[in-house]
């Protein structure tokens, strides 16, 4: 029909966008999720888990969707490897929440009061760093619509910067819980082992969300 | 009907099937052009067939009249053909030409009227007339502008897509600077288009002016544009800025000056498609009426009328529905790209068409969009569209040659009886 349609291809950057709303959507679930663990409910940590694990599929399908309307054969403002590697990381954020969602409900992972007073700011700040990943794959758009304008650039570089600021404060609040996690391993035994691996996971959410900031300052750069 | 037995064969043969050309270049290559103002949302249906039927006319009337020497003379020695021979060439060219439009539809290749209509001719000239009877430096100078016209156009599209960047898009209040430029470039397209038109251009409408006076009058001209241009930007309802899409605005504005470069796309593609119909039948005219046929007369306003009101009809009755299938896909094309890649491809053919160059339209608007693309302003091209469209370039010229031979020797037979 019209060539110029068939010339211009439909945008990843909107299922980009989409991908890490319900990637972030997911993270956010963390908060109940533990809130669920220090009620020691297990109906509703189950219930918790299966929102997390409907998020996690539905942030696959559209990670299929996006990869399979890749075919090397386009060329694009941003390149094809960029966009796989943004995806992996925001897909990672989604799976990671899983994993720790799953662990919780297999082993009945109760949170004690003690702990949660230090879990809790780690979690709330990891959920601030994911959100602020999020910000910056929004404008995504503007920046394909300025094509990389300098005063647009500078705007998201700003963004960035502050998603740093917040992972490394998230460096800090894991720090704490760790320690507070082996004062009380006397008590906790063998789950210490598991209670540390479920602060890093969370702690990693940040790590990520970063990651996707930083793979899209590399390309801004150039 | 007297009327018609006194008309003879190849020229009653010869108006029909420039006819259907025409309607088959405005029921399908116009949907093409406009096909991108529709989906992005600048114009509606309805809309786009109106100002498609108004500046298609006005391009093929005002401004085709030299494309339509070319095509009509220009390619062949015309010294070392006789008469009958033009006629049944040009007839053949005509019928090779609208075969492998009706086969193009059909099977939705990406063939173009203006490569068809050229290699008929070339066909029919060297292989049964003889190898001399071709122009050749003339036929090597249109196919080189086959891939010039296409490389220019993104090259100035490029350079567009920069310039709106600079002053508008990159801007703290782009909204601002675009109601500030947005008159620059209707002066420009205005004062682009009266140049061509009136520079030379209006001999057969017995107006003929000399450099200053059609500077003059294209810079009356463009100034009437920027002031239609202020009023219409003026009139724009920009809406509330919504944080997600912070660019909405600015896209809003920029709808009225892809309109702006839709109706100079228009105009272009008149200018330059409508020799693809005309210039064989100009010929067969001056064949039949007896006229030397290596005269230099110019090419009758009644033709570019008929080729002008051909395009029209085919817009009303075809391109209407191909424009609902086209406009139906949202275009991945904004206001803005929509507008550098138009902008662009219209300054290259309406320049192509005052050299008298046939080129294809849809190539040029191709290269135009990849130009954009180049500088990073639209997320994803598929390389494979230009792919096909060099290989059908490649493949339609012994294609439409073949078919004109054939067809040579086909009205040969019916006619010189």
């Amino acid at each position: 029909m019209s060539w110029i349609d068939k010339l211009v291809r439909q945008s990843p950057i909107e299922p980009i966008q989409k991908h890490m709303h319900v990637a972030v959507l997911c993270a956010r679930e963390i908060l109940p999720l533990l809130d669920a663990m220090e009620s020691a409910d297990d109906d509703s940590i189950r219930e918790r888990r299966s929102e997390i694990d409907r998020l996690e599929h539905e942030a696959d399908a559209i990670k299929h969707e996006i990869r399979s309307h890749l075919p090397r054969r386009l060329m694009m403002a941003i390149d094809r490897r960029t966009i796989l590697e943004i995806l992996d990381y925001q897909d990672s954020i989604a799976d990671t929440t899983q994993d720790i969602a799953e662990l919780v409900d297999q082993r009945k992972m109760y949170l004690p009061k003690e702990l949660k007073t230090s879990i809790l700011p780690l979690a709330q700040r990891v959920v601030a760093a994911c959100e602020q990943g999020q910000r910056v794959i929004n404008e995504l758009d503007e920046l394909i619509e300025t094509g990389f304008g300098e005063s647009e650039v500078a705007r998201v570089d700003e963004m960035i910067l502050e998603l740093g600021r917040l992972e490394s404060e998230t460096d800090d609040l894991q720090d704490k819980a760790a320690r507070t996690l082996f004062s009380m391993e006397s008590e906790l035994g063998i789950a210490t082992i598991f209670w540390h691996q479920i602060i890093s996971w969370i702690a990693n959410l940040a790590d990520l969300s970063e990651r996707v900031g930083n793979r899209l300052r590399l390309l801004i750069a150039t | 009907m007297d009327f018609f037995s006194d008309i003879p064969l190849p020229l009653l043969i010869a108006a029909l099937l420039a006819f259907y050309m025409a309607w088959a270049i405005g029921a399908n290559d116009v949907a093409n052009a406009m096909g991108t103002s529709v989906g992005s949302g600048a114009l509606t249906i309805g809309g786009a067939i109106i100002v498609a039927a108004i500046f298609e006319f006005a391009g093929a009337f005002l401004a085709g009249g030299h494309v339509t020497d070319t095509v009509r003379k220009g390619m062949l020695d015309m010294s070392l053909l006789d008469r009958d021979q033009l006629i049944y060439g040009m007839l053949a060219s005509l019928a090779s030409a609208g075969t492998l439009l009706i086969g193009a539809t059909r099977f939705g290749l990406p063939i173009s009227t203006t490569h068809s209509i050229v290699g008929a001719i070339v066909g029919f000239g060297a292989v049964a007339i003889g190898i001399d009877a071709v122009n050749w430096p003339k036929v090597l100078q249109i196919a080189l502008s086959w891939i010039t016209s296409p490389l220019l156009a993104g090259v100035i599209a490029f350079g567009i897509f920069h310039l709106i960047r600079s002053t508008i898009l990159n801007e703290t209040d782009p909204v601002r600077q675009i109601r500030k430029y947005g008159p620059a470039f209707f002066f420009f397209v205005f004062f682009i288009i009266g140049l061509v038109t009136l520079f030379k251009g209006l001999k057969h409408i017995n107006l003929d002016l000399n450099l200053i006076q059609a500077l003059a009058g294209s810079i009356a001209l463009g100034f009437l544009g920027a002031g239609i241009g202020a009023f219409f930007i003026r009139r724009v309802q920009i809406g509330k800025t919504d944080p997600n899409h912070r660019f909405d605005q600015v896209e809003r504005i920029f709808v009225v000056l892809q309109i702006l470069t839709a109706c100079a796309i228009a105009f272009a593609h008149g200018s330059n498609d409508v020799a693809n119909a005309i210039g064989p039948l100009a010929a067969i005219v001056n064949a039949v009426e007896n006229v030397d046929l290596t005269a230099k007369a110019p090419v009758a306003p009644w033709m570019l009328a008929i080729g002008g009101l051909g395009i029209v009809i085919g817009l009303a009755t075809w391109g209407y529905r191909v424009m609902e299938t086209v406009g139906k896909k949202i275009t991945e094309l904004t206001p803005s790209r929509g507008f550098a890649a138009q902008l662009a491809a219209a300054s290259t053919i309406v320049l192509a068409s005052r050299l008298g160059i046939p080129i294809s339209t849809t190539h040029t608007l191709v290269g135009a969009v990849l130009g954009v693309g180049l500088a990073r302003g639209i997320t994803a091209l598929d390389l494979r569209v230009v792919g096909n469209i060099l290989a059908s370039w490649i493949a339609t010229l012994p294609i439409a040659a073949a078919l004109s031979v054939f067809f040579y020797f086909f009205f040969k037979g019916l006619l010189s009886a």
